[in-house]
């Protein structure tokens, strides 16, 4: 009895805050712009604007040796829709139209090549520009991938070559067999939106209200802190559900990336990282007190770890050990362990769960700290 | 003697300065008392502690020192239960601008839990007090400020709390809506036995309260009933008519460096002057005779305030190239000027003329289009029709060099607050393009004329208002501009630095430098030797103070107020308008 005289007037109370909030987001463009415009142009802008596919690669080959078996090599490289192979008979010639930036690697065939594969001993030399690290990977792999392949077939073939072959590189890209990036720009993508939902507004509408003075009006009436933290958080987890949904669909239907594991998974993960940005958001800004400096620090704090940090663009393996450290403070990097587990792999529990726990702890953390902070206090 | 209901003793409260770890006592060892029933103001200037001491009774604040009771409770260690209880009112009204009227009111029924019976009969009675009925739909953003004030009180309303605090309701709100506000509050208490505390630095507020607390610089000038406040100055006021040719304006400015002088205010042509010593009948001051008049609660708190702060020495202004002797024809020629924003027109087809070495004010509330106005003159904003002429040129069309010949203080003075006074002084004279050694002159000059000197190496956010107000003077006197414009130069100042600004003006308008100045302050005008009254984009009338104040009788035949022929004015134009809508 005395239970719900209690909790009746408290969600009586959370409605009405949550029906505020909500109007609000509505009426304001600038919510619907970060909810809704912003995750579609960022859809649009990275699905067909930036591809980290590559092909068509510019490669200069000076071929020192004329035999049938270095034609032969020369021939699987022009038929790849990989490379586009340009003959050269000199090593200067292919330095200059590297210098010139007309290529992008030089594939040296030397003269002894046909005579050493058949021994089984076969190399080739490749000279890669460098200045983009992660496309130089990339060609790397590819063209140790063309020559591995090539030289399978020849053993195949001829069945003369030593056990194993003569070249034995073999390089496969697991769950990305289709090697098609938006499968996992897709997912980093809905890292960006979510982030940008539950941080970045969130922030901003709070600390719109210290601003404005109605958190003033608002603290002097029965209503309590955790009340107006619940307000903030469930409309914009509400909006939050609205941009994952709008960008699993646009990835399933303009870029036809599958959802391997379950949607209830990818749900599920995804509430738990709105619920730790929310948090953030809510930090930032009643510290703060300034839309402008909760948004700019948010965005330094939340967007830009999401963007580069989070193993969503570059790989987290790759980086010194330092930073690498940094990025177990990130949520998003749970987030997005979580994500692509779920979007390629499937649901494979031992990845989800350690993730989603990492993720869950940071909920609670989160919670209690806001609590802390937006307590009714000025100054 | 009713209950009291709130109950504070020697209130101690000191804030930290951003940055460089200075203090301001906001509050020094005030106490109070709020009885049951009763309407209490608290009255002061900007930064006497009003807003800090409000915030200490909602909970919002704790206080370092002192106790505070509110309701028998101690807000500082169950802020909740008191908040339960209490209405409050923040100084930004506390409304959410994007919802509609009811919306808000929805929306604080809903948290103080009062239920649809109550609702139904609770939403007329307030619809009816507040006149905001036909606007129910409307978003609280474009309400006029008058009516998000009354909308702001009608959501502290929705249930009857026990005690109502409001935080400087009026401000910045036009007569008109300030006095039809004070009807509200005061049928509240008188009929509904509401007890309300409300701050104000309007001074004439505070005679409709039952008890004032006069707050200064953190400090309780006095706790008493306002009556008591008006006869400390019983007997030593008098009105001089300085004769016929001659200005109240200089003989006021003359009459305030007299040590026996405590104030003295151009009022209706004639000077009104708080005496340090009982008058004597048929006495002359200045050679002119001295009419004994009733003391007003102002008068009193000149008096209270005086015995606190230092006599400030003459502040005459001494310029060193005066611009040029008065040739015929207007300094600021405006005709038919319009700004257009989107849908909304905040300038409606304005015309005045400003002669040289005049000093003209503009009128008017919040809102009623003088800020856009100025920034039109001064070359800042592109106008969307009609003429303006500064200083002879088409601002138009020659804004560079109409821009030199004048001078701009913005509202809020706009100083860069983590500069020094002289890193400020050397900035602004850089951007006139002074140079050498008249550059050092320029800054020299202003920092001796404005009393600046012993400030040179403080940071000017750190300043007290008074000073920055200066400061914002010298900088934008620094290129000998011919006219002035100055934006709600004495918004929220204390009587005293009103005062000593108006000074200034004065001795700078008499040494032909054209001055134009907004202000909401409706006493002010008497500074001026013509005003106009703006009200929602337009001009309502114009003339001299004199002329002005004659739209507005008072019944007794004498002159009105000029708030009062304000409100005549705007009232005026208001019915005229809806009469002649369909």
């Amino acid at each position: 009895m005395k239970d719900r005289e209690v909790w009746r007037p408290k969600v009586r109370r959370i409605v009405a805050l949550v029906k505020k909030e909500t109007r609000q987001m509505i009426r304001d463009p600038s919510t619907i712009a970060v909810g809704i415009v912003l995750p579609v142009i960022l859809i649009l802008l990275f699905g067909f604007g930036l591809s980290l596919d590559v092909s068509n690669v510019p490669l200069a080959v000076v071929m020192q040796d004329s035999s049938a078996s270095a034609e032969n090599l020369l021939a699987a490289f022009a038929l790849s829709p990989y490379f586009r192979p340009q003959v050269v008979h000199s090593s200067q010639t292919a330095d200059r139209l590297m210098m010139e930036g007309s290529v992008d690697g030089i594939l040296t065939i030397p003269s002894d090549f046909a005579r050493r594969f058949s021994a089984g001993d076969a190399r080739v030399q490749l000279a890669v520009n460098g200045i983009d690290s992660n496309r130089a990977r990339i060609i790397e792999s590819y063209v140790e991938g063309a020559v591995g392949a090539w030289s399978a077939r020849q053993s195949a073939e001829t069945g003369a070559a030593a056990a194993g072959g003569p070249v034995n590189i073999q390089s496969r890209l697991w769950f990305n067999s289709a090697n098609d990036s938006h499968y996992f720009l897709v997912p980093g993508l809905i890292v960006l939106v979510m982030t940008l939902i539950g941080a970045f507004l969130t922030a901003m509408v709070v600390a719109r209200e210290w601003e404005r003075g109605t958190f003033e009006a608002l603290f002097v009436s029965p209503v309590r802190s955790g009340e107006i933290i619940l307000g903030k958080t469930i409309p914009y987890f509400g909006l939050g559900v609205l941009g994952l949904l709008l960008c699993v669909a646009s990835g399933k239907f303009l870029f036809h990336v599958p959802v391997v594991g379950s949607l209830a998974v990818l749900v599920g993960g995804s509430m738990l990282y709105v619920l730790v940005a929310v948090g953030v958001g809510l930090l930032i800004s009643s510290y703060f007190k300034n839309q402008l400096v909760a948004s700019q620090l948010t965005m330094l704090a939340t967007f830009m770890p999401a963007l580069m940090l989070s193993g969503f663009l570059f790989d987290l393996r790759s980086m010194p050990a330092g930073i690498r450290a940094i990025t177990y403070l990130l949520p998003a990097r749970y987030y997005v362990a979580l994500l692509q587990t779920t979007f390629l792999a499937g649901d494979i529990w031992p990845v989800i769960l350690p993730n989603g726990a990492v993720l869950a702890v940071m909920v609670a953390l989160l919670g209690y700290a806001s609590r802390a902070v937006t307590h009714k206090r000025l100054g | 003697m009713a209950a009291s209901l709130v109950t504070g003793k020697d209130l101690r409260k000191v804030f930290r300065a951003p940055g460089n770890g200075g203090e301001v006592r906001a509050l020094d060892g005030v106490s109070i008392e709020v009885c049951a029933g009763e309407l209490t103001a608290l009255v002061g200037p900007d930064g006497a502690g009003k807003t800090t001491l409000i915030r200490l009774m909602a909970g919002l604040l704790a206080a370092d020192a002192g106790s505070l009771r509110v309701l028998g409770i101690d807000p500082a260690i169950e802020p909740q239960r008191v908040q339960d209880r209490i209405g409050y009112m923040p100084q930004k009204f506390g409304l959410y601008e994007d919802l509609s009227v009811q919306e808000n009111l929805d929306l604080y029924a809903d948290l103080h839990g009062v239920c649809p019976q109550e609702r139904r009969q609770r939403y007329p009675q307030l619809m009816e007090m507040t006149d905001l009925g036909r606007f129910t739909g409307r978003l609280a953003g474009q309400l006029s400020g008058g009516m998000k004030q009354k909308l702001g009180l009608a959501c502290t309303l929705v249930r009857s709390p026990e005690l109502l605090l409001l935080d400087e309701p009026t401000v910045g709100v036009d007569p008109l809506s300030r006095r039809e506000l004070w009807v509200i509050v005061e049928h509240l208490v008188r009929e509904e036995g509401l007890t309300v505390l409300t701050s104000t630095s309007y001074l004439d507020e505070a005679e409709k309260a039952a008890r004032v607390l006069v707050l200064h610089e953190g400090r309780a000038l006095a706790q008493s009933e306002p009556a008591q406040v008006t006869r400390i100055a019983a007997g030593r006021s008098v009105v001089l008519d300085p004769g016929p040719g001659n200005s109240a304006r200089s003989l006021q400015a003359r009459l305030l460096d007299d040590p026996e002088v405590i104030d003295a205010v151009p009022d209706g042509g004639l000077v009104r002057l708080v005496r340090a010593a009982q008058a004597q009948p048929g006495e002359t001051i200045a050679g002119l005779s001295a009419t004994p008049v009733e003391p007003r609660f102002e008068d009193g708190f000149m008096v209270l305030l005086r015995g606190r702060a230092a006599h400030e020495a003459g502040v005459d202004i001494r310029l060193q190239r005066p611009p040029a002797p008065a040739e015929a024809g207007a300094a600021v020629e405006v005709r038919d000027l319009v700004k257009r924003f989107g849908e909304f027109t905040a300038v409606n087809h304005v015309s005045f003329e400003v002669r040289r070495g005049e000093i003209f004010g503009l009128l008017g509330p919040n809102g009623a289009g003088k800020t856009t106005t100025f920034r039109m003159l001064c070359g800042l904003l592109p106008p969307s029709g009609g003429m303006l002429r500064v200083a002879g040129v088409d601002v138009g069309s020659a804004g560079a060099a109409a821009r030199a010949r004048l001078g701009y203080v913005a509202q809020k003075f706009s100083l860069y607050g983590a500069l020094t006074v002289r890193e400020n002084l050397e900035f602004f004279a850089s951007a006139y393009g002074l140079r050498g050694a008249m550059r050092r002159e320029r800054i020299d000059w202003a920092l001796r004329q404005f009393d600046l000197g012993a400030h040179g190496r403080t940071a000017s956010g750190q300043l007290p208002g008074g000073f920055k107000q200066r400061l914002a003077m010298g900088a934008a006197l620094l290129h000998e501009p011919e006219i002035l414009f100055l934006d709600e130069p004495t918004s929220g100042a204390d009587p005293l630095a009103r005062r000593a600004f108006w000074r200034r003006i004065t001795t700078l308008a008499e040494q032909g430098v054209t001055v134009i100045v907004t202000t909401h302050f409706m006493q002010e005008a008497e500074y001026c030797d013509r005003i106009a009254i703006m009200d929602g984009g337009q001009v309502l009338a114009q003339g001299s103070p004199a002329q002005i104040r004659r739209h507005a009788l008072a019944a007794d035949g004498r002159q009105a107020s000029m708030e009062s022929a304000f409100i005549a004015v705007v009232e005026a134009a208001r019915a005229g308008e809806a009469a002649a809508r369909p």
